[in-house]
């Protein structure tokens, strides 16, 4: 256990094969991180697309993104309350409550559309406050607090669309999240100032760590994962700004989906709150060890509480992306799948059921397995039937590695 | 050495519903020195730590900080004054590394954003001047630490803030031989940086190794804190056993009064 190394952390400590052999050593232990999100897209994708070209086709690719939104957003602010070893039976139907109250306000009582999105985000905001006081504060289990909300919050749809109609979204800027492109060369132009960003701010914060003397990111790993984001991203980019549409002449319909800046948007605010704040920081201690995170002084009720509004926040803005999609809300919005499917994304995505692992990246590698088997399955003429028993074992799948690999982590002693 | 004490406990009560864990327990701890909490189980040593650390309020009863009387309300207040203390249980965070948990609560922060490198050379710091070798990164996740190096950890966070007392709850509870003398060490090492320490400890070798004083509660009530040269082994296990020995001790074996 001995290994006399501490202030002076030597040099070798910053070469790439000591950083590789760490990270192979952090998997065999347990640690798996994105891996079966990244491995199971792959393999999926492969699939799909020796099974049906369509698959890969420049419209599906699209359709993909615009499919897999809400649910990714749902499930990322999830990743709060599973942060805290906490659950939230209730996202979706709090999604479809939000979208209920756009929809309201926007078709019938007329509102202008940031007024009505405003009031759908308070709607999460206070959803998640009161399910966050109840478990925090109360002391109910969350399971039972969010299931009871689902069934509620499933009622309240209903009773705000007025029992099973209809309401059509016509606002145009509502509608242009989930139907419209962002122009080709916008799409361009954000990527290479993402990726420039991206870089800029790895290498100084390399340099800064070298000038100070402590262990900083080998100049080769960087430039890896500068180099796979570039080819990812630029892939994206590339495959969405293709024509999609089946007469150019008439109609172009060509760029990357409105909803995607969005999604990335929403991934950088909340990376950066989780991995670069206090407040993210005091997260990850209450979902590893709630006592240790009392006795330092964390107000842990706060973090509990927040975590729910969080969540909540998310689904509302779920909730819009959805309405968006269907240009409508009905008594389903959010409802049957959306729950399972959220939180499916954010446990293949990596984020531990019992708390204290995860990022906001999960929900969107996640989202993007779910979206794909539900896109690719659909494509293969499935039923629904075998969609829903198809998606419901890759959850069970996921939950299962993550059981395993924490067992694994227990008996190598990482846990 | 012979300078007042920085710590001291004056008449304390305590009680949990019907059941009065503290008696009149008056408790003192002086710069330099370790001083051994001694105590059959249910003595009272945990919540006389945790009164000190401010988890629990005390129901009555003086609490002097360098002579001066102090009101502590919560583990904030204890804080504040430079009163850490370090559980049997750790408390550390398995999911976050050894710099993550040495600042938790009290993250170094430059704007919005945590000040991680600045974090992390205080952290190298403070070990280093304990001596600490026997961990490879500190950004490894505690998880992956052994016993020892957690007991190492969770000492060096009580530390870290220019503490002046620092409390040990059996941190030699659940270590091997060699780690149980690595542990002790750093504890000496503490005292001799001009902390005051208190160790509380079962092990009567432990106590006898490492203190300066050793005070020993009976059934809720202090029976003796007494010098360690002044006392033999068997002394202070009558002490802890019937709450007397000899001339020292309460005067009467139930305790009824001091």
């Amino acid at each position: 256990m001995t290994t006399e190394t501490l202030p002076k952390q030597e040099n070798a400590d910053s070469s790439i094969g000591v950083h590789v052999k760490g990270y192979i050593d952090r998997v065999k232990g347990g640690e798996l991180g994105a891996l079966p999100a990244v491995f199971g897209l792959v393999i999926l994708c492969v699939v799909f697309s020796v099974l049906r070209p369509a698959f890969l086709s420049a419209v599906n690719f699209a359709n993909l993104f615009t499919q897999g939104a809400a649910v990714a957003v749902i499930a990322m602010g999830l990743i709060f309350v599973l942060l805290l070893g906490e659950i939230d039976l209730s996202a979706g139907f709090a999604s479809g409550v939000c979208a209920a109250v756009l929809a309201v306000l926007l078709t019938l009582q007329g509102w202008p559309w940031y007024l009505a999105v405003l009031a759908a985000m308070i709607t999460g905001a206070v959803i998640g406050m009161v399910l966050g006081s109840l478990v925090a504060k109360l002391g109910i289990p969350s399971f039972v607090v969010t299931l009871a909300a689902f069934l509620a919050f499933q009622g309240v749809v209903l009773l705000l669309v007025k029992d099973g109609t209809n309401i059509s979204i016509r606002d145009e800027t509502i509608l242009a999240i989930a139907n419209k492109n962002v122009p080709p060369v916008a799409g361009w132009a954000a990527l290479v100032v993402g990726v420039a960003a991206y870089a800029a701010l790895q290498f100084l914060q390399a340099r800064r760590r070298v000038s100070r003397g402590l262990v900083a990111t080998p100049v080769a790993v960087i430039a890896a994962r500068i180099v796979t984001l570039a080819v990812v991203a630029g892939f994206a980019v590339y495959v969405l700004n293709l024509e999609r549409s089946r007469n150019a002449a008439i109609v172009s319909l060509k760029g990357v989906p409105i909803v995607v800046p969005l999604i990335v948007i929403l991934l950088i605010v909340w990376t950066f709150v989780l991995r670069r704040t206090g407040y993210g920081r005091h997260i990850y201690a209450v979902g590893g060890n709630a006592e240790a995170a009392r006795r330092a002084g964390i107000n842990v009720d706060r973090i509990r509480i927040s975590a729910f509004v969080i969540c909540s926040f998310m689904a509302s803005i779920g909730g819009i992306i959805a309405a968006s999609r269907a240009n409508s809300v009905d008594p389903n919005t959010g409802g049957s799948n959306v729950l399972l499917f959220a939180v499916g994304a954010a446990v293949i995505g990596g984020t531990s059921l019992f708390g204290g692992k995860g990022r906001a990246l999960d929900a969107v590698l996640g989202g993007a397995v779910v979206a794909v088997i539900e896109n690719g399955m659909g494509l293969m003429g499935y039923s629904a039937g075998v969609k829903f028993v198809v998606t419901g074992s890759v959850l069970l799948l996921a939950a299962g590695v993550d059981a395993l690999s924490r067992k694994r982590a227990a008996a190598t002693g990482r846990r | 050495m012979s300078q007042g004490p920085i710590l001291e406990l004056r008449g304390i009560n305590k009680s949990f519903g019907p059941v009065q864990v503290l008696h009149d327990v008056a408790f003192s701890a002086y710069p330099g020195e370790v001083t051994a909490l001694v105590g059959d189980n249910g003595a009272g040593k945990s919540t006389l730590v945790k009164c000190i650390g401010g988890i629990h309020p005390i129901d009555s009863g003086e609490y002097f900080f360098e002579g001066e009387r102090v009101q502590v309300h919560g583990p904030r207040d204890a804080a504040a004054l430079g009163v850490e203390i370090v559980y049997q249980d750790l408390a550390l965070c398995d999911n976050l590394d050894i710099v993550q948990n040495m600042f938790l609560g009290r993250e170094r922060r430059s704007g919005l954003v945590l000040d991680e490198d600045t974090m992390e050379e205080m952290a190298a710091k403070t070990l280093a001047g304990l001596s600490v070798r026997t961990v490879k990164s500190l950004r490894q996740h505690v998880s992956s630490l052994s016993g020892g190096q957690r007991q190492t950890v969770a000492i060096a966070k009580a530390v870290l803030w220019n503490s002046k007392v620092v409390i040990l709850d059996e941190p030699t509870a659940a270590l091997g031989v060699a780690q149980t003398a690595q542990v002790l060490e750093l504890v000496r090492r503490l005292a001799d940086k001009g902390l005051a320490v208190v160790l509380i400890s079962h092990n009567m070798n432990d106590v006898f190794a490492v203190s300066d004083r050793i005070a020993a509660l009976y059934l809720g009530r202090m029976a003796a804190q007494v010098k360690a040269s002044e006392v033999t082994h068997s002394q202070v296990v009558e002490l802890i056993t019937s709450g007397r020995s000899g001339e020292l001790g309460l005067r009467n074996g139930n305790g009824a009064a001091s």
